[in-house]
């Protein structure tokens, strides 16, 4: 055993430290379409104090550190771009305290999508956090570090309901963020000077994050959904616009796909709502429905769908399972491409879309989520493909690629982008705007060893 | 099938990671082997993407591979909770590759010493033959002979320490039952499911061959067993060998007298239980009611859940023969560890199972748990026989 691996299992058990050649296959791979990069270290720790103690090996040998969590962001983000560790952070899955009446919850950062959902739903019936519609092993950690979005949408991103949190510096000191690090409270990090953005959004790149308070929100008795039709998809930003002036609809998702055939060409919106009693629901139904989008079906520009019980209960479920868009090709295998964009740009990221996909003869499959009051949208271009064909895996990275090309000619910012986005990015950021995030990353993690290759001036 | 007729499908496996998650998604660990080692190489997805990997001479073929493909238990929680089509075939998959590293010899010394021991002596242990009755001693419990009832007790109620007295329980129950029923003592073989879910299907044909020839050599029309893992083989893989018989477990023969009247329970059992479901009784014969039947008849016995159970229920990790080869022990991350945790969270004082593997299991870890003054494991006969056999029923356990 080579000295590295030897203190790797001096620190976490040799059960989860591996150099095997499985593990290495395992994790030099994403799920979506980057190219393999070798891991040398596979480890897995249990405790912030284990994290602490590989990272400052780490940063005394020089060896990259790339910190995961579920996985599942499908951009190649976690990827070990240039070998080293990979950090598989699930198993640090504690829920530590739920604050019922402050409403928030301090969890380990490998706490997953599902355990959290499924905890609340079990000891804490009042209280829901922000689901991001990814499968249940995807991590709170991870998914605030690419500044994920949920079923909460009306309330921000998932990032925006980080309260204090604690994290491991590149160097392997701890540091508490927020009120946590003068009080046994975490549940802010104003009024203090804002630290917090250091390392949420930053892809581990700065640090990685162990234990963060994640705000609750009401879980009301009752949750329904409307689907509502336009054939036109100019005029979804004036429904999404409207919608949200309202403040009944918690999660709004416009979305148009190819398969199955039924789907073509129309404008799915789901709105989600819910109430405490019936009278609440029926009341938001109605000033959605009728009030509000019923102009629309009067003038015949839309309708309602007809959802069935089963339908309903597939897009309310939390965490949603997506039966389709993995294997349309029957080949195992998707990745979208994310944008974080104005709304009113759904027309052309649509139109566009549309015309990526034909062109490498891949079933569009394309959604925008509405972030806040119609303050943002969160618009992917998701491409299927055959993990067994090279050349269908090839087609959709390339239409991914020009998928990125497109989000930047709309004015949008490409989200949790993988290494061809993040080049455009930087390539296109402000030169000062870009100087003082290397600075930050560079007074950070002196060694450069935090998830190389990430966030990076090539 | 053989590992290159999954060839059109083995890379349809997304990792997704559904199959890590019981039902209700409280944990992310309810496959087995994950929850021992946490990487992801030994979940389902991972498993899958390696057997691929060596399919396509990407890996090559190894000690630690087979570690990883044999640390499978089957217990199916993946084919539960994929949510792709394919996903029935997982367990299909990962048996196949099994048979593929079997017949190239590269499994670890203890699956062949399992296969061989198996093979030569009946039984996964390599007990002589004639110990397979040593169970019975002191109790009135006959030979097959034309009885309505052949009572199958398979390799680890017959040889096991533990599950021998759970063995011995249920063949007094019925017998105080009047059911008319016999063993085939020394002349009961391997019922094979664990040599099947080993990937070593010549073995598992010759023995179903054999024991099907047997039963209808002696005229056996219906077979009761404690054993979910041999009610699994003899109703469902059988019939392949033309041996179609009424199999039924014990919680179901044990409901089915209870409702009868023919077991008396009224001395009841005072406690707090919770129910273990077995793999092979539940997720791969959809069986949850009848042993949670029972367990609500019992007067004095209050049924509680833990936070995983009936199709969500965490396996004990002795399945497809871990039970002998051991790959997910010595951890307190040993799927039956986290068990006993589960089971004593719940203030039961009685850990109720229906499966000798699964008896045995919980039982060690209740002892590597040191939790043995707060839990007790028992067979849910057991418990049967406690409320009707009169032991102090004002007793709270």
């Amino acid at each position: 055993m080579d000295p590295i691996s030897e203190s790797l299992a001096g620190i976490v058990g040799q059960d989860y430290v591996s150099t095997e050649p499985e593990e290495l296959y395992i994790y030099s791979r994403d799920l979506g379409t980057a190219e393999p990069h070798q891991a040398d270290y596979v480890v897995a720790p249990k405790t912030a104090e284990e994290v602490q103690a590989i990272v400052k090996l780490a940063n005394k040998e020089k060896i990259p550190v790339v910190p995961l969590g579920g996985g599942v962001s499908l951009t190649g983000i976690v990827m070990p771009l240039h070998g080293g560790i990979v950090l598989d952070l699930k198993r640090m899955d504690r829920i530590i305290e739920v604050n019922n009446r402050a409403r928030y919850a301090v969890l380990e950062a490998g706490v997953s999508q599902g355990k959290l959902a499924a905890y609340l739903e079990k000891h804490h019936p009042n209280l829901i956090h922000s689901e991001p519609g990814a499968p249940p092993q995807a991590t709170i950690g991870g998914n605030v570090v690419i500044h994920g979005q949920g079923d909460l949408a009306l309330y921000g991103f998932n990032s925006d309901m980080v309260g204090a949190f604690e994290v491991v510096l590149p160097t392997g000191e701890l540091c508490k963020i927020g009120s946590c690090s003068l009080s046994p409270y975490w549940f802010s990090r104003p009024p203090l000077p804002e630290l917090g953005g250091l390392f949420l959004g930053w892809f581990g790149t700065t640090g990685i994050i162990t234990k963060l308070a994640l705000k609750l929100y009401p879980r009301r008795r009752m949750r329904d959904v409307e689907m509502f039709l336009v054939e036109d998809a100019a005029l979804v930003p004036d429904v999404a616009y409207k919608l949200t002036h309202l403040e009944m609809a918690e999660d709004i998702v416009a979305w148009s796909q190819e398969v199955p055939p039924m789907h073509r060409g129309l404008h799915n919106i789901n709105i989600v709502f819910s109430g405490d009693t019936e009278k609440e629901l029926e009341f938001k139904r109605e000033v959605i429905c009728e009030d509000t989008l019923g102009e629309y079906v009067r003038t015949g520009d839309g309708g309602f769908v007809d959802l069935q019980p089963q339908m309903k209960g597939r897009i309310l479920s939390r965490p949603q399972i997506d039966r389709v868009t993995a294997d349309i090709k029957k080949g195992g295998g998707f990745e979208y491409v994310g944008a974080i964009i104005p709304v009113d740009t759904y027309p052309e990221c649509w139109r566009e879309g549309v015309e990526i996909a034909e062109r490498h003869d891949i079933a569009y499959t394309l959604l925008g989520r509405v972030i806040g009051r119609c303050h943002a949208m969160m618009f992917s271009w998701t491409y299927a493909f055959n993990r067994a064909d090279m050349a269908s895996i090839q087609q959709a990275r390339q239409a991914l690629h020009e998928s990125d090309e497109l989000i930047l000619k709309l004015g949008g910012v490409p989200w949790k982008p993988g290494i061809h986005a993040q080049k455009m990015i930087v390539d296109s950021m402000e030169p000062n705007t870009l100087k003082l995030m290397m600075k930050m990353k560079e007074v950070l993690d002196p060694n450069g060893i935090m998830n190389p290759g990430n966030w990076e001036v090539q | 099938m053989a590992l290159q007729d999954y060839h059109d499908i083995i890379h349809r496996c997304f990792r997704c990671g559904y199959c890590k998650f019981p039902t209700n998604h409280i944990e992310a660990n309810n496959c087995p082997a994950y929850a021992r080692f946490r990487l992801e190489s030994y979940s389902a997805g991972g498993r899958l993407w390696l057997i691929r990997a060596w399919m396509n001479n990407e890996i090559k073929g190894s000690e630690r591979l087979a570690r990883i493909v044999f640390s499978c238990t089957a217990c199916r929680n993946c084919v539960e909770r994929c949510p792709y089509r394919f996903g029935d075939e997982i367990v299909n998959m990962i048996v196949a590759a099994k048979n593929e590293m079997v017949e190239k010899g590269l499994v670890r010394s203890t699956v062949r010493t399992f296969l061989e021991n198996v093979s030569k002596y009946g039984n996964p242990y390599g007990e002589p033959r004639e110990s397979r009755l040593e169970w019975a001693e002191g109790s009135a419990i006959p030979q097959y002979n034309g009885h309505e009832y052949l009572y199958y007790v398979g390799c680890v109620g017959s040889y096991d320490t533990r599950a021998r007295k759970a063995t011995k329980t249920f063949g007094q129950i019925l017998l105080r039952s009047g059911i008319s029923f016999g063993t085939l003592g020394t002349e009961e073989n391997c019922d094979g499911n664990e040599v099947g879910k080993l990937g070593e299907e010549t073995l598992f044909q010759v023995l179903a061959e054999g024991n099907v020839q047997q039963f209808k050599d002696l005229g056996v029309s219906k077979i009761v067993t404690l054993s979910p893992h041999s009610y699994n083989a003899m109703k469902n893989e059988y019939p392949r060998y033309d041996g179609q018989f009424e199999v039924v477990h014990a919680s179901q023969l044990l409901r089915d007298l209870v409702r009868s009247g023919k077991v008396d329970m009224s001395n009841g059992f005072n406690a707090k239980v919770t129910f273990h479901d077995p793999c092979f009784l539940g997720r791969w014969n959809d069986e949850y009611d009848a042993p949670r039947q029972v367990l609500r008849t019992i007067p004095g016995v209050t049924l509680v859940e833990m936070e995983r159970y009936r199709s969500g229920a965490l396996c004990c990790g002795g399945g497809a023969g871990n039970f002998g080869t051991d790959y997910l022990g010595g951890s307190e991350d040993s799927p039956a560890r986290i068990r006993v945790r589960e089971a004593c969270a719940t203030g039961a004082r009685v850990l109720a199972t229906a499966c000798p593997v699964c008896l045995t299991m919980l039982d060690d870890a209740l002892k590597a748990e040191e939790l043995e003054d707060k839990l007790a494991v028992k067979d849910i006969s057991e418990i049967v026989a406690e409320a009707c056999l009169g032991k102090k029923a004002s007793r709270r356990q």
